[in-house]
C-alpha cells in the first residue's frame, strides 16, 4: 500500500513537473476560498455546468443516430425514438436539458441581479455571462430546427426573416445566413454543423473565459462583502472556505435534488404540456403550409413579446435585440455602493420583485395570440421592462425634488408621444388604461423617495452573516 | 372605461387555460389494457391503413409491446407487408391521394403526439351527413376535412342539428341526430374508438409503456442518494459558522 502510495506520488510529481495539475486543482478547488455564506440561489452555477454537459453528452448520441437531411430528418429523431436503445431517454434528457439550460441560467442571472454579482470588479464576469447566454440563445434556436417539425420550420423561418428587416443589408442578409431563398435543406445542414461543433466550442470557451474571471476576483455573496478584505494571518480571508470539499459536497447534494426534478419531467411529461416539446412540431415540416399559430419555444418568449409591441418590424427587432443587450449594461447602470439586495432599500426590492414579474408575464404573452388586449399589455410591460433598467440607474444615488420629476415627466411623457402617434379610433380607452401601467411603475419609483421612506438603505455589515 | 377594464379582467382568468378551438370529449384509455390496443390495432389495420401508413412503426415491435405473437399479428393484422421487421406502410400514392381526397394523407405515427388523444376521439364521433361535401360527409371537429367516413359501417350515419349554434359559438358541443345504424351500438362505437385512440397514443411513442415505471426507479435511486448526499454535506459543513 505504502509502495503504491509512494508511486502515485512519484507520478504526480513527474506530471506537475511538466504540467500544473497539482496548482491548477489548488487554485480552482482545494485552494479557492469561497464565502462560507452561499445560499440555495448559488446552486445554479454548478447546475449550469451540469446541464452543459448534460447535453454535450446527449448530443454527441444523438449525433450518431440524427439524419441532417431534409428528406430524412423528421425521420430520423423518430427512429432514435423507437428504434435506437434507449434512444427516447437520450433524446429526452437533451430536449428537457434545453429548457433546464434556460431555466437555470435565468435563475443563476437573477441570483448576480439580486446580490449586486455584477458590480465592480466582477464586471467581466458578467459580460463573459452575457455572451455564454447569447451563444446559448443561437444554440437553442438552432438546435431547435433539427427535429424538421413545423414548428422547428416555422419558427425558424420567422426568425430568420426578421434580419430581413435591417434596412439595406437585410434581404442579402438573411438569404445569407439560410442558403436558399425559403429555409431549407441548406439551411438544416449549416445549423446542424453550428449546433454540433461550432456554437459549443464557443459556449465551452466562454464558461471557461467566466470561470477564470471568477476565480481571479472572488465569489460575490449574499451579503455583498468582499471577503478579501478581511484576511486572516495565514493570508486567507477569515469567511473564506476552501471550494473542495465544502462546496463540492454542497454541490452534490443540489445536483441529486435537480435531478429529482429534471427525471419527474423526463419520466412523466417530457412534453411539459406543449412547452418544451410543442405539439406542432410532430407534424413533420411543410413548406406550402404555414400552421395557424406560430409561438417561439418558451424560453424565447419574453423577448418575443418585445419585438410584437413594435410595429415596424425594424424597430421591434432592434427592441428585441435592446432587451437581450441592455442585460449587458448592468455594471455601469446600477451604480448602488451596496451590492446585495439585503441591505438594499425596500423600494429596490420591490422594483427587483416586478422587474421579474414582468419578465414572465411577457414570457406569457409571448405564447399567445396577439389578442387587442394583450398586445396592448405587452406593450405597456415591455416599456415598464426597458425603463426598469434606467430605475436602477436613478436609484443608484438619492435624487432630488427637480431631478425626480423632471424623469417622470420625460418617461411618461415619451410613452404619451408614442401613444399619441399610434391612435387610432377606438383603441383610446385600452391605450388609457394601458398607459397607467408604466406611470404608475415610474411614479411610484421616482417619487416614493422624496415623499416616504422606502428608500432607506441598511449598513452593511463588515463581516459576512450566518 | 369600465369596459375596458372588464374586459381586462375579464382576460385574466382565461390566462391560465388554452384558448379557443373546437370542443373536445375527454377519452379514458389505459395504455396498460393490452386487450384495448389490441382492439385499437385491429381496427387501424381494417379501417385506417388502407390509405394512412404509420411509417415509422414496426408490425414486431407492435407485436411485442401489446402482447402478441409475431404469428399472431402475421396472420391476423399484416395486410400490407411481407416481414415483421417492416413499418406500417401503405401502397397509396402522394399524387393519388391527392386526386381522391384533394390533400396528402398524413402519417399517423405520431398525429397522437401533434393532435392529443381527446381531439383523436372527439373526431373520430363527429362525422356526420354534409351534402356540400366531395364524399357526404363533413366533420364537427375539422371542418371540411378531406378523408370520408370510413367507419361509417361501424357507427351508421348521423346528421348536425346544432350547425347555427355551432356557428356562433365554435367551442361548444355539437349534436346529432342518427339517421341510419350501423353494426355497433353508440356505447360501442365510443368504446371502439376509445380502444383506437389508445392504440395512436402508443404507436405515438411507444416508450410510454416504458418511461414511467423506469421514471419511479430513477427518482427512487436519486432519493437513496439525497440520504448520502445530504448527511455527508452536513458531516463536512458541521465546523462551519
Amino acid at each position: 500500500m505504502e509502495m503504491l502510495m509512494n508511486a502515485l506520488k512519484g507520478l504526480l510529481g513527474w506530471v506537475d513537473a511538466r504540467f500544473p495539475a497539482t496548482k491548477l486543482w489548488e487554485e480552482h478547488l482545494s485552494k479557492y476560498y469561497a464565502p462560507k455564506n452561499f445560499n440555495f440561489w448559488y446552486f445554479f452555477g454548478s447546475l449550469a455546468l451540469l446541464v452543459l454537459v448534460i447535453q454535450v453528452v446527449t448530443g454527441i448520441f444523438l449525433t450518431m443516430h440524427y439524419k441532417p437531411d431534409a428528406t430524412l430528418a423528421f425521420a430520423s429523431v423518430e427512429y432514435i425514438m423507437r428504434d435506437v436503445n434507449w434512444g427516447w431517454l437520450i433524446r429526452y434528457m437533451h430536449s428537457t436539458g434545453a429548457s433546464a439550460f434556460f431555466i437555470v441560467v435565468y435563475l443563476h442571472m437573477f441570483r448576480g441581479l439580486m446580490y449586486g454579482s455584477f458590480k465592480k470588479p466582477r464586471e467581466l464576469i458578467w459580460l463573459f455571462g452575457m455572451f455564454i447566454f447569447l451563444a446559448l440563445m443561437a444554440e437553442a434556436f438552432m438546435g431547435y430546427l433539427l427535429p424538421w417539425g413545423q414548428m422547428s420550420y416555422w419558427g425558424a423561418q420567422v426568425i430568420v426573416n426578421l434580419f430581413g428587416a435591417i434596412p439595406f443589408v437585410g434581404e442579402e442578409l438573411s438569404i445569407w445566413i439560410r442558403g436558399d431563398y425559403v429555409i431549407s435543406d441548406a439551411t438544416l445542414n449549416r445549423f446542424f454543423a453550428f449546433h454540433v461543433a461550432a456554437v459549443p466550442l464557443v459556449i465551452i470557451g466562454l464558461v471557461v473565459a467566466h470561470i477564470i474571471a471568477l476565480h481571479e476576483v472572488g465569489s460575490n455573496n449574499p451579503d455583498g462583502v468582499e471577503i478579501k478584505k478581511n484576511k486572516g494571518a495565514d493570508g486567507i480571508p477569515l469567511d473564506g472556505i476552501p471550494f473542495h470539499p465544502y462546496y463540492t459536497v454542497k454541490d452534490i447534494v443540489g445536483v441529486v435534488v435537480f435531478l429529482m426534478f429534471f427525471a419527474a419531467i423526463m419520466f412523466f411529461g417530457p412534453e411539459m404540456g406543449g412547452y418544451f416539446l410543442e405539439h406542432a412540431n410532430f407534424v413533420p415540416a411543410d413548406p406550402l403550409k404555414t400552421p395557424e399559430h406560430i409561438a417561439p419555444v418558451w424560453y424565447f418568449t419574453p423577448f418575443y413579446t418585445m419585438l410584437r409591441a413594435v410595429p415596424d418590424p425594424f424597430l421591434g427587432v432592434v427592441a428585441m435585440g435592446a432587451g437581450v443587450v441592455v442585460l449587458a449594461f448592468l455594471p455601469w447602470l446600477d451604480q448602488n455602493p451596496i451590492k446585495s439586495v439585503r441591505y438594499r432599500s425596500a423600494l429596490h426590492k420591490l422594483n427587483l420583485a416586478l422587474f421579474v414579474a414582468v419578465f414572465v408575464f411577457l414570457g406569457y404573452l409571448g405564447v399567445k395570440s396577439p389578442e387587442p388586449v394583450l398586445s396592448e399589455l405587452g406593450l405597456r410591460f415591455s416599456e415598464v421592462y426597458f425603463v426598469f433598467f434606467y430605475v436602477l440607474w436613478f436609484h443608484s444615488k438619492s435624487r432630488d425634488a427637480k431631478f425626480s420629476f423632471m424623469s417622470l415627466i420625460v418617461w411618461v411623457g415619451l410613452f404619451s408621444l408614442n401613444d399619441v402617434a399610434r391612435y387610432v379610433e377606438g383603441a383610446g380607452e385600452l391605450m388609457m388604461i394601458g398607459w397607467l401601467i408604466p406611470a404608475v411603475y415610474l411614479a411610484v419609483m421616482f417619487l416614493a423617495p422624496l415623499y416616504t421612506n422606502l428608500n432607506a438603505e441598511k449598513a452593511v455589515p463588515e463581516r459576512v452573516t450566518g | 372605461m369600465k369596459k375596458t377594464i372588464l374586459a381586462i379582467l375579464m382576460v385574466l382568468p382565461t390566462l391560465a387555460s388554452a384558448a379557443g378551438g373546437a370542443h373536445l370529449d375527454k377519452v379514458d384509455y389505459d395504455l396498460h389494457n393490452k386487450e384495448s390496443l389490441q382492439h385499437g390495432a385491429k381496427l387501424f389495420v381494417n379501417y385506417c391503413l388502407s390509405c394512412h401508413s404509420a411509417a415509422y412503426q414496426r408490425y414486431n415491435r407492435m407485436a411485442e409491446d401489446i402482447g402478441l405473437t409475431e404469428a399472431q399479428v402475421k396472420s391476423n393484422l399484416m395486410f400490407a407487408a411481407e416481414k415483421t421487421g417492416e413499418t406500417m406502410t401503405v401502397a397509396l400514392q402522394t399524387e393519388d391521394a391527392k386526386t381522391m381526397f384533394g390533400t396528402k394523407v398524413p402519417d399517423l405515427s405520431v398525429i397522437a403526439r401533434a393532435r392529443g388523444a381527446d381531439w383523436l376521439y372527439t373526431y373520430l364521433r363527429t362525422f356526420h351527413t354534409d351534402e356540400s361535401r366531395p364524399f357526404g360527409v363533413n366533420n364537427a371537429t375539422f371542418k371540411d376535412v378531406g378523408m370520408p367516413h370510413v367507419l361509417w359501417e361501424l357507427e351508421g350515419m348521423k346528421k348536425l342539428i346544432n350547425a347555427d349554434e355551432l356557428q356562433k359559438h365554435p367551442g361548444a358541443a355539437p349534436k346529432f341526430e342518427k339517421i341510419s345504424d350501423g353494426k355497433m351500438s353508440a356505447v360501442e362505437y365510443d368504446n371502439a374508438m376509445r380502444d383506437l385512440t389508445a392504440f395512436l397514443v402508443y404507436v405515438g411513442e411507444p416508450a410510454k409503456l416504458v418511461r414511467y415505471e423506469l421514471g419511479v426507479w430513477v427518482i427512487f435511486f436519486l432519493v437513496i442518494l439525497f440520504l448520502v448526499a445530504y448527511p455527508m454535506k452536513k458531516e463536512f459543513w458541521k465546523d462551519i459558522h
